[in-house]
C-alpha cells in the first residue's frame, strides 16, 4: 500500500468505527479502516462481550448453588474458572470474526496498523506488518477509544494491579481481590470474581456504589454485595497501591488493605496521543476530542466518535455516533445523538440500568416529581424466577406526566430499560406507558406497575 | 326524509378549520341540492359552500364570522317534520372527527356520493337506530359507539380537528401553556410537534393570546390575532427556510430589448396587454424545459424531475400573499400566460380560485418590481427546487460602445434547493433565462 484515495479513513474499529465503516459502505462511500488489534475494540474483544461472557458464568455458578431450592439437587460442583475464560475468549473470537465478516460483505477495507492524521484528508498508517502507507481520504473519523485509567502514583502492570485488560485475560482468579473503583466496571469484577470463591472488596471514593446511579439503586447494590460476601467500602480515598502481603498493600485514608491483586476500575481516559490531533490543531474538551453534533471536530472533514469524543463512555452511544458521523460525511442530515437519552447497563447481579434523571438530579433541576416504585417481590413473573432482588422506579414530572428518569435493578433490567428509552424518544408521557397493554407474565409488568404507581394508583402493591 | 349534516368542509390539504364569513341563506329557508349555502374562509381561498341535502335549513350552529374545525357540523338541512334535537345537541356539535378519518357508510355508497362540499353524514353512530338515514345506502354496516376516552387528562389525538402530529408531551405542554399546536411548526419527523417546539411557541410572545384589557393599556404595541392566511404563511415559511438549505444567484439583466418589444406587442389592437412578469414567466417556461434539474423536487431518497412546468406565481394581498398555479406554462404562448395570469391574479385578489389552483407549481416566480424593489431573495415554497425573486426594471447608467448612456436593468435572483441542485446549475439556468429575456423575440417562437 503506498496510497490510497478512499471516501472515508477511520482509525480505530471499536464499536463506534465498525459501525460508521458499514454505514459509510452502506450509503456507497469508499472505506478504509485502520487497526492495530482485532476489529471491534475494547467493547468485543476484552470489555463488553467478554466480561458479559464471564457474568454468564457466574450467573450460573449461582444457579447451580440454589439449584436445591428448585429441588434440583447437584453434587460434586467444580467451578472451573480457567474455563471461564476460555469460554470468554471464544465468544469475543467469534464476534471479532464477525466484524471482520461484516467487513467483507460491506466492501470495507481493513488496513492493520496505527494511523496518524499529517492533514485534514490524510492518515499515515505505521502498518504492523512493517512500512507505511498512506490513506487519502475526504473524510476522517477518529475513534481510537480510551484506555484505562489509574490513580496517582499507581502503575497498572497487569500482574498485582490489574486493568479491566489484563483481569479479562486473566485465566486464573485470585483468592483475594481488592476492586478500587465501585462504578460499571468495578462492580461486574467484584461479582465474577466472587463467584468463583474470591474474597473481593471494592473501594469506592465517592460516597456510594454505583455512584452515577440513583441512590436508592445503590443503596440496594451494596445491601445485596454484602449479603454475598462482597465488602463495599465508601467514601475511601486510596493513598498508596504497593507489593507486599499476600500480593499487594492498598494504604486508604481509612486503613490498610491487603489481597492477592488489585483491579484498578477508576474510569477510562481518551487515547488520542500520537494521532497527529494536536498538530492539526484539533479543539481538545477536558481531555476529549470537541465534536459537533455532526460529530465533526474544530477540523472541517476531521470527525471524532466513541469515548475519544466524550462521555459516556458506552459502546452504544459509540455506535450511534458512528452512524451520525457517516451520514454527515455521505452528506446526509443525520438526526443527533441525544445525550440525554442514552441507557446506562450494568451487569452485575442483581443487574442494573438507567436511563434519564436520577431523582435526586430531578429535583436539582428543580422539576416537582412525582415517584413510582415497584419491587420484583411482587412481580408474579419475578417470583416464578426466583429472582425477586430489585425493584423498579420511575420518576416523573408531576405536572405533565414527564419520564424524567427511570431507575431498575432487579432480574434482566438491561432489557426491561428500553420501553422506556423508546417512550421517551417518542416523548411519551405516563399515561402512554400505562395504556399500553404489558404481557402477563413478565417482567416488563413491573415497568407498567411501577408507572402506575407514579400516577398514585399502581395495582399489585 | 333525510337529515343532511352539513360540516366545514376541508377544501385543500392544509386546511384545519375554517371560518364561515356569511350564511347567504337562513334558517327556515328552503335548499335544494346545489344551492350556495355559505361563504368560507380557509387558509387559502373564500370559497362558496354548496347544499348537497335538499329541504329546510333548520339550525345554524356556526354563526357568520366564527370559525370551526373542519369535519365538525355547522349546519342542519332536514325536513320540517324531523327531528333534528338530538342531532344538534350532539356534544360539541357533532365535531366529529376530520372527514378522512369517517368514512361514509361503505364503499357502494361511497362512489354513488360525488366529492363535494358538504357531504351528506349518513354517519348517525348512537341515533342510527332511530333515525335510519335512508342515504347511507343498503350496504352501510351498523357501526359501533366509539367510547369516550376515559382519561380526562389524556386527550385522544384522533378527536382533535385537523389531525395535528404530536407527541403526547407536546400535547400537555401545549394545554398547560395554552399553545394552539395548530400554529406550531412541528420539528420532530415528518413536522411531528415535539417538546422543544411548544416550549419554543410557549417563551414567544406573539403567538400568546393578549387579554384585551393588555391591548388598551400597553400602547407601545399591539397584538393582532393571525389571520388564516398568516398562519398558514407562519407555519409554512420555517418549512422551507428550515430544512430546505437555500443558496442564491444573483444576475442583471439588459431589458432595453425586452421593453421595447413589449411596447409593440402592447400598441397591438385587440391583443392582451403583455406585463414584465408575463416575459418572465414565459422565459422561465421555456428555460426550465432546457433545465428540469431546476424543475425538480426533492424527495428524501430521490429527486422527482417534472416533465410538465407549472409555474406559481406570487401574489400579494392585504394580509398575505398567495400562490396561484400558471399550469402546463411550457405549452402556453405569451398571450395565453397573459390572459391567464391577469386572471389568476385578480381572482386571487378577489379571493375567488378554486383550491386545485393553488397547488402543484413545480416552480415559482415572486415579482417585488411594483414597489419600487431592486433585488430581493425569495423563500423557496416546498417541495418545489428553487423560486425567482424578480426586482424592478430600473433605469440605469450604462457603459456602452464605451460612453456611458441611459439603459434598462433588471436583477434575478433565483433562490435554489441544495439538496437539487448546485449553483452551476442555478447559474446555468439564470443565464439563459437571462439570455431569453435579452433576446425576446425568443419568447414569441
Amino acid at each position: 500500500m503506498a496510497t490510497s484515495k478512499v471516501d472515508v479513513a477511520i482509525v480505530g474499529t471499536g464499536p463506534g468505527g465498525y459501525v460508521a465503516a458499514i454505514r459509510a459502505a452502506q450509503l456507497g462511500l469508499s472505506v478504509a479502516a485502520v487497526e492495530d488489534d482485532r476489529p471491534g475494540g475494547v467493547c468485543l474483544n476484552w470489555g463488553c462481550i467478554p466480561t458479559k461472557a464471564l457474568l454468564r458464568n457466574a450467573e450460573v455458578v449461582h444457579l447451580v448453588e440454589k439449584a436445591a431450592t428448585f429441588g434440583v439437587h447437584v453434587e460434586n460442583v467444580r467451578a472451573d474458572y480457567g474455563e471461564a475464560v476460555t469460554r470468554s475468549r471464544s465468544v469475543a473470537d467469534r464476534m471479532a470474526k464477525g466484524v471482520e465478516f461484516l467487513f467483507r460483505k460491506n466492501k470495507i477495507t481493513l488496513v492493520r496498523g496505527t494511523g496518524k492524521l499529517t492533514s485534514p484528508t490524510t492518515v499515515e498508517v505505521a502498518r504492523t506488518e512493517g512500512g507505511t502507507g498512506t490513506l487519502e481520504a475526504r473524510g476522517v473519523i477518529v475513534a481510537t477509544g480510551s484506555a484505562p485509567k489509574s490513580v496517582p502514583g499507581v502503575t497498572i502492570d497487569e500482574q498485582r494491579v490489574l486493568s479491566s485488560n489484563g483481569a479479562v485475560r486473566q485465566a486464573h482468579r485470585p483468592g483475594s481481590l481488592i476492586v478500587i473503583g465501585a462504578g460499571a466496571v468495578g462492580v461486574e469484577f467484584a461479582d465474577v470474581y466472587a463467584a468463583y470463591g474470591a474474597q473481593v472488596t471494592v473501594l469506592e471514593a465517592l460516597d456510594r456504589a454505583v455512584p452515577v446511579e440513583d441512590e436508592e439503586v445503590s443503596a440496594l447494590l451494596a445491601r445485596t454485595f454484602s449479603r454475598r460476601g462482597i465488602a463495599v467500602k465508601t467514601g475511601v480515598k486510596v493513598t498508596s497501591v504497593a507489593p507486599g502481603g499476600p500480593g499487594v498493600v492498598v494504604e486508604t485514608d481509612g486503613g490498610r488493605l491487603e489481597a492477592e491483586q488489585v483491579l484498578m476500575a477508576v474510569g477510562r481516559g481518551a487515547r488520542t496521543a500520537g494521532l497527529g490531533l494536536d498538530a492539526l490543531g484539533v479543539t481538545m474538551d477536558r481531555g476529549y476530542v470537541k465534536v459537533s453534533p455532526r460529530m465533526e471536530t474544530s477540523v472541517r472533514g476531521v470527525y471524532a466518535i466513541g469515548d475519544v469524543a466524550g462521555p459516556p463512555l458506552l459502546a452504544h452511544k459509540a455506535m450511534a455516533e458512528g452512524v451520525v458521523a457517516a451520514e454527515a460525511i455521505a452528506g446526509r442530515d443525520p438526526r443527533p445523538v441525544d445525550y440525554t437519552n442514552v441507557p446506562s447497563c450494568t451487569y452485575c447481579r442483581p443487574q442494573i440500568a438507567s436511563v434519564g434523571l436520577t431523582e435526586a438530579r430531578a429535583r436539582e433541576n428543580g422539576r416537582e416529581v412525582a415517584i413510582g416504585k415497584f419491587p420484583f417481590t411482587a412481580s408474579g413473573k419475578a417470583v416464578a424466577m426466583a429472582e425477586t432482588e430489585g425493584f423498579v422506579k420511575v420518576v416523573a414530572d408531576k405536572g405533565t406526566g414527564e419520564i424524567l428518569g427511570v431507575h431498575i435493578i432487579g432480574p434482566e433490567a438491561t432489557e426491561i430499560i428500553h420501553e422506556f428509552a423508546v417512550g421517551r424518544t417518542l416523548e411519551a408521557t405516563l399515561e402512554e406507558i400505562v395504556h399500553t397493554v404489558h404481557a402477563h407474565p413478565t417482567l416488563s409488568e413491573a415497568a407498567l406497575e411501577a408507572t402506575l404507581a407514579a400516577l398514585g394508583h399502581a395495582i399489585h402493591i | 326524509m333525510a337529515i343532511t349534516r352539513v360540516v366545514m368542509p376541508k377544501l385543500s390539504e392544509q386546511m384545519e378549520t375554517g371560518k364561515v364569513i356569511k350564511w347567504l341563506k337562513q334558517e327556515g329557508d328552503r335548499i335544494q341540492g346545489g344551492d350556495i349555502l355559505a361563504e368560507i374562509e380557509t387558509d387559502k381561498a373564500d370559497v362558496e359552500m354548496e347544499a348537497f341535502g335538499a329541504g329546510v335549513l333548520r339550525k345554524i350552529l356556526v354563526p357568520n364570522g366564527e370559525t370551526a374545525p373542519v369535519g365538525s357540523l355547522i349546519a342542519v338541512i332536514a325536513e320540517p317534520g324531523e327531528d333534528i334535537g338530538a342531532l344538534v345537541a350532539e356534544p360539541g356539535g357533532g365535531a366529529a372527527a376530520p372527514a378522512r378519518e369517517a368514512p361514509p357508510a361503505g364503499p357502494a355508497a361511497d362512489v354513488s356520493r360525488r366529492p363535494a362540499a358538504v357531504p351528506p353524514q349518513p354517519r348517525r353512530e348512537d341515533h342510527a337506530e332511530r333515525q335510519p338515514a335512508p342515504e347511507a345506502g343498503p350496504t352501510a354496516p351498523a357501526r359501533p359507539v366509539a367510547p369516550a376516552p376515559a382519561e380526562p387528562t389524556a386527550p385522544a389525538p384522533a378527536a382533535e380537528p385537523g389531525r395535528v402530529k404530536a407527541s403526547p408531551l407536546a400535547r400537555k405542554i401545549a394545554a398547560q401553556a395554552g399553545v394552539d399546536l395548530r400554529l406550531i411548526h412541528g420539528s420532530g419527523p415528518a413536522g411531528r410537534v415535539v417538546r422543544r417546539d411548544v416550549e419554543a411557541a410557549a417563551a414567544a410572545p406573539t403567538t400568546a393570546p393578549v387579554p384585551a384589557a393588555a391591548v388598551a393599556a400597553g400602547p407601545e404595541y399591539e397584538d393582532r390575532p393571525l389571520s388564516q392566511m398568516r398562519a398558514t404563511i407562519a407555519r409554512r415559511m420555517p418549512l422551507s427556510k428550515g430544512p430546505v438549505p437555500h443558496f442564491y444567484v444573483s444576475s442583471e439583466v439588459d431589458m432595453d430589448p425586452a421593453w421595447a418589444l413589449r411596447e409593440q406587442l402592447n400598441a397591438l389592437e385587440g391583443q392582451p396587454k403583455v406585463s414584465v412578469n408575463d416575459l418572465v414567466v414565459r422565459a422561465c417556461a421555456l428555460a426550465l424545459l432546457e433545465h428540469p434539474g431546476v424543475n425538480a423536487s426533492f424527495q428524501g431518497e430521490s429527486l422527482r424531475v417534472w416533465r410538465r412546468v407549472h409555474v406559481g406565481i406570487a401574489v400579494a394581498l392585504e394580509d398575505g400573499l398567495i400562490t396561484p398555479v400558471l399550469r402546463d406554462a411550457h405549452a402556453k404562448s405569451l398571450g395565453q400566460i397573459a390572459v391567464e395570469s391577469r386572471d389568476l391574479a385578480e381572482r386571487a385578489r378577489a379571493r375567488k380560485l378554486r383550491t386545485q389552483e393553488l397547488s402543484g407549481a413545480t416552480f415559482s416566480i415572486s415579482n417585488l418590481g411594483m414597489y419600487d424593489v431592486t433585488e430581493f431573495s425569495a423563500i423557496i415554497n416546498p417541495p418545489e427546487g428553487a423560486i425567482l425573486a424578480v426586482g424592478a426594471v430600473r433605469q440605469v447608467p450604462v457603459v456602452r460602445d464605451g460612453g456611458v448612456g441611459a439603459g434598462r436593468r433588471m436583477m434575478l435572483t433565483l433562490s435554489c434547493d441544495h439538496r437539487v441542485m448546485d449553483g452551476a446549475m442555478g447559474a446555468r439556468f439564470l443565464q439563459d433565462v437571462r439570455r431569453l429575456l435579452e433576446e425576446p423575440l425568443r419568447l414569441l417562437v
